[in-house]
């Protein structure tokens, strides 16, 4: 049995522990959804980095850069810039005021049910896009990663479906926060131990590095030899939209993380606001460490391992194992791949339990119950069954795109509504008084409807591939895009916020939502009402 | 300890005009106006140095590919500079935030005395 798969089997076992271990603890709702609202800054901090460092970033990352070089860093950059938008103005007031979802706070003054219902669409849209783009993903990269072991992507897929299942619907917040954490320790030591690997392969000179980096040499599909300087921005974006997609990429990354469902939902695990403050600040130490280092390993893997020999071995998404493997063998390789293991299943356990989250607690309990529970329990049992069924249909679409499915376009997708739809809608509803039912609704919807038409209408879904590429990973429409830019943000984000403002405007003013603003700002900045965290 | 189900948030509470009273005071004013002292510019001011990032790399290549130290160049130290500015303005968030939680814990007492007087 080879070691990768001995490494996996490790995480599986004690990651199940820790489902047993909660399932016991799971036995009301604050402790399903929100883990007794208990779990410390650092815990939650760590618990942040762990669901927002995907192995999009970890392996996507690292190859953007060994691939492209200086404009991969872009979205390094961007991630972390993200968190001063949660830090400064949305981690507090949704604490303050929120209870298990982000519509907790945009129902909070205005009439629930419509907006509940749009938010809930916009949450689980985010949530599940994101999430079949990571176990597309992840099936192709457990089955290349255990290359020899038999193990098809058919397999590797419902492996992964099903254990995010059990951690979601057995273990709930309790679990899913600790696989999290885990997960991040496991990621952020394996990721600081290669970059320290690649510094002394270069003698630990960070100029002999750098020169490296400055001439990397690699064929162009032609066959002719390149040597490039992979410190230069414009190897990936070029003109003539490139500059523009970059900036459209940008504002999607900095307005969308704070309009992340499954982000959002760890501030109501914490104990009050001022924990939610500092676990940010942990997240922000964790991520911003961890993104100045996917240089090292993007960098190194082109240097060290170099291009070619990564392009024809997984391409590259494997530049960051295939360099553990130069530096360190099959057994660092193995280690390597067993973290990003982990990283996929903990990110798709946290989209999965904001996603059902959502479905129990906006859904059923607020539209259809009215906003009470029938029987003790119900919540509880209806995001168990719908973590079930988001699990089982993402399963069933992984395997029905297959392996080479072209899906990032769908990562760009969920900032892209994150951004558009739900942030313009969160800061309305905290900050502006005359704020309404009919403007959180059109917001909501417009910045929904205009990332997903952008997206189809872009170059993500709209190309004409040359006659050689395969045809699975052909693009869907067969024409030239509509609308030039990979990224929307640029143009739905502006559309959000406009929906929101019109709807507002057009529509008659909301004395009783008006009236409650008051109490909405009050609470919002004190923190009087809160939820509180669940006593021993 | 089960939760106690959330009241419809659309009945006002039966003391509704107390919210109003506490969003009247001066300690809540001054609550507000020292948050928006701090998070106004710090929000602008991280804006604008972000998106500088992106535009100075998309529209100024000459500048960006100016080379510094060894082959190291304008664009590389520009973007880690992000996670520095991003750091140092959470720690002054944080610092700032102190006086914030004072401020609150002082509404929060005009509060009680808003209850004491029976409204």
């Amino acid at each position: 049995m080879n070691t990768t798969l001995i490494l996996f089997l490790a995480f599986i076992a004690i990651t199940l522990g820790i489902t047993a271990w909660a399932s016991r603890l799971s036995g009301s709702s604050a402790s399903y959804f929100a883990a007794n609202r208990r779990i410390s800054a650092w815990q939650n901090g760590v618990a942040v980095a762990g669901d927002y460092m995907s192995a999009a970033s970890f392996l996507g990352i690292a190859g953007l850069i060994a691939f492209f070089g200086y404009d991969g860093f872009m979205y390094s950059v961007g991630f972390l810039v993200a968190y001063l938008t949660v830090l400064l103005v949305v981690a507090e007031p949704l604490r303050n005021t929120g209870k298990y979802t982000m519509a907790d706070v945009l129902a909070y003054r205005l009439h629930p049910r419509p907006v509940r219902a749009m938010a809930s669409l916009s949450t689980i849209t985010v949530s599940t896009f994101y999430m079949i783009a990571q176990m597309v993903g992840a099936g192709a990269l457990v089955a290349l990663l255990l290359k020899g072991s038999g193990i098809s992507f058919r397999l590797a897929v419902t492996s992964v479906g099903i254990l995010m299942i059990v951690y979601v619907v057995f273990g709930g917040m309790i679990a899913t926060t600790w696989v999290q954490i885990i997960k991040a320790i496991l990621l952020i030591s394996g990721t600081i131990l290669l970059s320290f690997m690649v510094l002394a392969h270069f003698g630990f000179s960070l100029g002999a590095f750098f020169t490296a980096v400055s001439q990397v040499h690699y064929h162009a599909p032609d066959g002719t030899e390149v040597v490039k300087d992979f410190l230069t921005p414009g190897l990936r974006y070029k003109p003539r939209y490139g500059a523009l997609d970059l900036l459209s990429l940008g504002i999607a990354l900095i307005f969308g993380t704070a309009g992340l469902p499954h982000i959002l939902v760890r501030f109501y695990t914490v104990p009050d606001a001022k924990t939610a403050r500092f676990s940010v600040v942990w997240a922000m130490w964790i991520i911003g460490i961890f993104y100045i280092l996917t240089t090292f390993l993007g960098w190194g893997a082109a240097t060290i391992v170099g291009r070619d020999f990564i392009a024809k071995n997984g391409g590259n998404n494997m530049s960051a194992p295939l360099l553990a493997n130069a530096l360190g063998g099959p057994i660092f390789f193995a280690f390597i791949s067993a973290i990003a293991f982990a990283t996929i299943l903990a990110v798709v356990a946290g989209l999965t339990i904001s996603a059902s989250t959502s479905f129990a607690h906006d859904v059923w309990t607020n539209i259809i119950r009215h906003g009470q529970e029938h029987n003790p329990g119900e919540e509880r049992r209806i995001a168990r069954i719908a973590a079930f069924v988001v699990g089982a249909i993402s399963i069933a679409i992984a395997i029905v795109l297959g392996p080479t499915a072209n899906v990032a376009f769908l990562v760009a997708l969920a900032f892209a509504v994150a951004a558009s739809a739900n942030l313009p809608v969160i800061l309305f509803s905290i900050f502006w008084k005359r704020f309404n039912t009919a403007g959180a609704v059109a917001g909501l919807a417009t910045g929904l409807l205009a990332s997903i038409v952008l997206i189809f209408l872009g170059p993500s879904i709209m190309t004409v591939d040359a006659p050689t590429v395969a045809p699975a990973a052909r693009h869907i429409i067969q024409h030239a895009p509509i609308f030039p830019l990979e990224n929307p943000g640029i143009l739905s984000i502006p559309l959000g916020f406009i929906g929101a403002i019109l709807g507002t405007l057009l529509s008659k003013r909301d004395p009783a939502g008006e009236e409650k603003f008051a109490e909405l700002q009050v609470r919002a900045n004190t923190g009087l009402g809160a939820e509180k965290a669940v006593a021993h | 300890m089960p939760t106690p189900p959330s009241p419809d948030p659309r009945t006002p509470p039966s003391n509704a005009s107390i919210w109003n009273r506490v969003a009247q005071t001066d300690d809540f004013k001054k609550l507000l106006a020292a948050k928006k002292a701090f998070v106004l510019p710090a929000t602008i001011f991280f804006i604008l140095y972000y998106f500088a990032l992106p535009v100075s790399v998309g529209y100024f290549p000459a500048l960006m590919q100016r080379k510094v130290w060894g082959p190291v160049n304008v664009a590389y130290l520009f973007a880690l500079s992000q996670f520095i500015v991003a750091w140092v303005i959470a720690y002054l968030y944080v610092r700032a935030a102190r006086e914030f939680d004072s401020r609150a814990a002082a509404v929060i007492k005009d509060l009680g005395n808003l209850e004491a007087k029976g409204n």
